[in-house]
């Protein structure tokens, strides 16, 4: 295959270790490509829409996870082909700059390289093919700017973000309380959103979940929640008007980085170096008590000593604390985080209004709540549900409900959803379509039909008769003029998503199709595939 | 071109109706294995670990059963999941919580079978499940103000659960131990204050709840064996060679005299230490580390009672009871706080002496000690009576009480199935099947008791359709009767929790239509 001769007709090896390397090249090596991809976007159809199927997925070391979200489901799956990690690779994308429609964009990709196969067999070049995509997902884009619509919020009518969190959480486990949960979603990002510079920090928002209890009893925390209790047992477990001193240092025997060695070689020394150890600890809790603190919170452990000495001086305190719960503390409670005991001011005091213990259920189980802090700017999300795998199932549905109140902050256009605004995209796309000249034409069509894949998977899964409800749907989007159509999922009675109120992002979709878009024109790119065959 | 494969080696992948059976199949599989257990009539296990020595557990906890399993099959892990959620959430309940689950899936294959949605199923299924959580609200008994009526009930639950145990023959003995334990802790539901203590010999029926508390150690040699009126200081604090803490300390000596010097000072510290803490007046020092010789000796020199290595639960326990605080540090002995009781003894107990406080300044802690032919009866005993106490503690917070032997269910099953015939479209099918999946957990209870489980569910089903109904299945006597008069109640809270938990399981498990498995990590052999 890659055998090559040399002018002096000797035959010379281009590849290492030749035979040992699987090789694929030309319509071969794309169609294989297409199908892996079509494969991984064919798992994730059945999850697509409100009445869409979850997955269950065993991890190597036997743990179940039950979800519905395309990136996790992809993040999971133990993939070893190439073309379908692009396609994992593509989900998370969409994950990150997103964080919904993780599913809607590999469906969508696995449309359009299906309609690209059939281009390639009738001979067009896989570049045009790429090319005419190109064309089309601009169109689209463009198109979908003019069709969504802005819709305004403040802070007395969160209504549209409660709606639009909803059609998120519509398709997850969790739609039971569909609406807490939204309500809940909002009213976390607006606490932390700056609404001027339309920016949200996700990072101030904890999720913290805990088996037992109902899905409804899931709660909005103005403050923080820390897994852990009070370093000794008898110390109050409520504290009104906290002063608390965050720290990095341990309340240990100091631990100098430079080696060295402190040798004991008389009596004197001894004695002097254990007065010095007993001080040591007792300037540490005087410390914090001289600048005012009245709750410790500590990165590292206590020694015994020590924290008898805290416990003595009513200096409640908390140790081990991990660094990002830590961080969050100072931000909600307005401190800084102290590395060492010498720099303990009182200015650097994070203040809160009341710091309590929590236990649940039967065993000692008890969390820590900080509430009513100076800034209020970080919130934690507290989940209950009957096992593991609903709750992680909800903090993974409650991301997608954030990220997507947070796209509205940041650009509060909306568009349609129950595939109205990919039908609406379809017909504008295969409108314009005839206008282009050439190849490209071909390519743009297919473009079109490929988009309708989503609300026809969405059709499917909600047991409707598929090319039936389309077509009706389609006519009905041309004839009145209307781009607002859609499936209706949930069998209300109507086609106008205005009236079912389901919203999506704008930017979202715009993303969903770009990012689709991106991934087929890099895969019909590929024309050798080189492998390194079994051993 | 087909593909060749998009996942790894091993992976695998189930799709559509397969994978729907595999997790029903599972499902099912585990809700029958523990169904043997359900009920006072119910059977119990052996476990066997795989682990050195093959220790054997004989049990009939549908937790403790589950959480032994080595399960591959992930729906059945879903099962074994919301078991031990209910576990630490409530305490009981644990097998009916799978049975139903169980059920539930079994009667949604059916209808999965005859060409209905999922999707439907499960929206039939959380109308039903609202419907029969709304069926018990409506018929809970609240007898929290009347003090009287409360601690009968609580009495009633204790048996009832108890009633399922091995503990069943002396139910009535270990269900007042039970209801005195809780009703100490005052409505705080923190189980760590009541301390069980099990010692192989007697009979169950030795076993008692002692006021005060008992920690399992010995007194130091040459030490006061009984004091009365002791104050007692709680420490946490090396009592063997006090380390000095600064890093990188170490002695050098160049001479044997130094060695002897330096020897000297270390045993001077100590003895300051133990200077110290003598100086706070107690006749009692309770340590949770190693007390060594050296300070042992010193302590008898002083009359004072030195006890040794009490571990963590045991000092934390300690402080609590005797109101002390635990200390660590002994250089004010004026604000240190100590505790009190009234007398310490060493006691035996079959043929271990262990150290009884009695006449504790705070009440809330006591201790149960548990008697019994072998360490498997002990063991068993312990579960179930940690069972009550759960369900007891949780009861005094949540005072709703039903009543049982299969009563909830029927109540259940008949407002359901009045849903089921009010509501139009398909999902009253999956309604109907709820109903059914509920009726099946008195069915069980018959027929592990050996009843004709079809003959009592008709007639109690009857018996129903009358208002204000209070028929239950007697397993004692194998026929419908009156639960109220016979006292069998059950705790609101574990109803409802089954009911919850069971419904979210089972939906979980039909929403999925696919299951992909990733190959499993390689294990080194380490044999």
């Amino acid at each position: 295959m890659a055998l090559a001769f040399d002018e002096f007709g000797r035959p010379f090896i281009i590849l290492k270790e030749q035979e040992q390397k699987s090789r694929l090249r030309g319509l071969d090596a794309q169609k294989a490509n297409i199908s892996a991809g079509k494969a991984v976007a064919r798992i994730l159809r059945t999850s697509l829409g409100p009445k869409g199927m979850d997955k269950m997925l065993q991890s190597p070391d036997g743990d179940v996870t039950i979800t519905n979200d395309g990136a996790t489901i992809l993040e999971q799956m133990d993939v070893d082909n190439q073309i379908a990690k692009l396609m994992v690779e593509l989900s998370r994308s969409q994950d990150y700059e997103i964080g919904d429609g993780t599913t809607g964009v590999v469906v969508m990709a696995g449309a359009l390289l299906e309609k690209a196969e059939r281009l390639l067999e009738r001979g067009i070049h896989p570049i045009r093919i790429a090319e005419g995509y190109e064309m089309a997902s601009r169109i689209s884009v463009e198109h979908l700017e003019r069709v969504a619509n802005k819709f305004e919020f403040d802070d007395s009518n969160l209504e549209p973000l409660i709606q639009t969190c909803m059609t998120t959480l519509s398709s997850k486990i969790v739609n039971r309380c569909k609406r807490s949960l939204a309500e809940i979603a909002v009213k976390a990002v607006l606490a932390v959103a700056d609404l001027e510079r339309k920016d949200v920090n996700l990072d101030l928002i904890k999720v913290e979940g805990k088996v037992g209890g109902k899905l409804e009893d899931t709660e909005l925390i103005y403050g923080i929640v820390v897994d852990k209790d009070m370093s000794h047992p008898q110390m109050p477990k409520q504290i009104e008007d906290a002063k608390i001193a965050i720290l990095t240092c341990p309340f240990e025997p100091p631990k100098p980085k430079t080696k060295h060695k402190v040798d004991i070689d008389t009596v004197e020394k001894f004695q002097t170096l254990r007065l010095q150890e007993q001080k040591y600890f007792d300037d540490m809790v005087q410390k914090c008590k001289d600048v005012g603190a009245t709750l410790v919170i500590c990165q590292w452990g206590f020694d015994d000593e020590a924290n008898h000495l805290l416990m003595h001086r009513n200096l409640p305190a908390v140790r081990w604390v991990g660094g990002v719960e830590l961080e969050l503390i100072a931000i909600a409670t307005g401190g800084r985080i102290v590395p060492r005991f010498q720099e303990l001011s009182p200015e650097k005091l994070g203040k809160a209004g009341i710091v309590r213990e929590k236990s649940f259920g039967t065993t000692k189980d008890r969390m820590l709540y900080i509430e009513h802090c100076a800034n209020s700017r970080a919130v934690t999300i507290f989940i209950r549900g009957g096992n593991k795998m609903i709750i992680e199932e909800t903090k993974r549905s409650l991301h997608d409900a954030l990220c997507v109140a947070r796209n509205l902050i940041r650009n509060n256009s909306i568009v349609y959803g129950g595939g109205s605004a990919e039908i609406s995209c379809s017909i504008a796309v295969e409108a314009a379509a005839d206008r282009y000249p050439g190849v490209e034409q071909y390519a743009i069509r297919a473009f079109g039909d490929a988009l309708e894949a989503i609300p026809m998977a969405l059709a499917e899964n909600s047991g409707l008769q598929p090319i039936e409800t389309l077509s009706a749907v389609k006519s009905q989007q041309i004839k009145d003029n209307n781009p607002h159509y859609g499936i209706d999922c949930n069998d209300v009675g109507t086609n106008d998503m205005r009236e079912q109120n389901v919203f999506e992002t704008l930017i979202g979709k715009q993303q969903q199709i770009l990012l689709a878009t991106q991934v087929v024109k890099m895969i019909l790119k590929i024309d050798d595939v080189i492998s390194p065959s079994e051993y | 071109m087909a593909i060749d494969k998009i996942f790894k080696d091993e992976a695998s992948e189930e799709k559509g109706e397969r994978a729907r059976m595999a997790s029903f199949v599972g499902a099912m599989a585990i809700a029958d294995l523990v169904k043997t257990t359900l009920g006072p009539k119910g059977m119990d296990k052996i476990l066997q670990s795989t682990g050195r020595g093959r220790e054997v557990t004989v049990t009939n906890d549908g937790a403790t059963i589950l959480k032994s399993l080595h399960i591959d099959n992930p729906a059945a892990k879903v099962l074994v999941d919301i078991s031990k959620v209910q576990d630490d959430e409530v305490g009981d309940g644990t097998t009916s919580v799978v049975v139903l689950a169980g059920e539930l899936l079994r009667e949604a294959e059916r209808l999965v079978a005859t060409k209905i949605h999922p999707m439907t199923i499960i929206s039939g299924f959380r109308m039903a499940a609202e419907c029969a959580c709304n069926a018990l609200l409506e018929k809970v008994v609240d007898n929290k103000a009347d003090a009287e009526k409360f601690r009968s009930d609580l009495l009633n639950i204790a048996m009832t659960t108890l009633s399922s145990k091995i503990l069943s023959q002396d139910k009535e003995h270990f269900a007042k131990l039970a209801v005195d334990a809780v009703m100490r802790l005052k409505g705080s539901t923190n189980l760590e204050s009541i301390q069980i203590i099990k010692k192989p010999g007697g009979s169950l029926k030795d076993s008692f709840l002692d006021e005060g508390f008992i920690l399992d150690k010995k007194i130091g040699i040459g030490q006061p064996k009984r004091i009365e009126n002791a104050k007692i200081l709680v420490a946490n604090t090396a009592m063997d060679t006090d380390k000095v803490k600064i890093y990188g300390a170490r002695v050098r000596v160049d001479s044997m005299a130094r060695v002897a010097q330096i020897e000297a000072a270390e045993k001077e510290k100590m003895r300051e230490k133990v200077q110290k803490i003598i100086g706070h007046g107690i006749n009692c020092f309770v340590n949770r580390q190693l007390i060594y010789n050296f300070p042992e000796e010193l302590f008898a020199d002083a009359g004072i009672l030195a006890i040794e290595h009490a571990d963590f639960d045991g000092i934390e326990r300690l402080a609590l009871v005797t109101g002390g605080e635990i200390a660590s540090t002994f250089d004010n002995p004026e604000s240190v706080k100590l505790g009190h009781c009234d007398l310490i003894e060493e006691i035996m107990i079959g043929e271990d002496k262990l150290i009884h406080f009695s006449g504790v300044a705070m009440g809330q802690a006591c201790t149960i000690v548990l008697r019994g032919a072998s360490h498997h009866v002990l063991d068993e005993a312990e579960r179930s009576l940690h069972d009550a106490l759960c369900v007891l503690s949780q009861t005094v917070n949540d005072s709703r009480v039903l009543l049982g032997g299969g009563w909830p269910e029927m109540v259940m099953a008949k407002e359901v199935d009045a849903l089921a015939k009010k509501t139009p479209g398909k999902k009253s099918l999956a309604i109907e099947a709820f109903s059914r999946a509920l009726l099946a957990i008195p069915t069980i209870i018959a027929d592990n008791a050996g009843l004709d489980s079809a003959e009592l569910i008709s007639q109690l089903r009857a018996e129903h359709q009358k208002e204000g109904c209070t028929a239950g299945i007697d397993v004692i006597s194998g026929s419908v009767g009156d639960m109220l008069e016979r006292g069998i109640s059950e705790a609101f809270k574990v109803k409802q929790a089954v009911l919850l938990s069971s419904t979210e399981a089972a939906e979980m498990i039909l929403r999925v239509d696919e299951i992909i498995t990733c190959a499993p990590r390689r294990r080194e052999d380490r044999m």
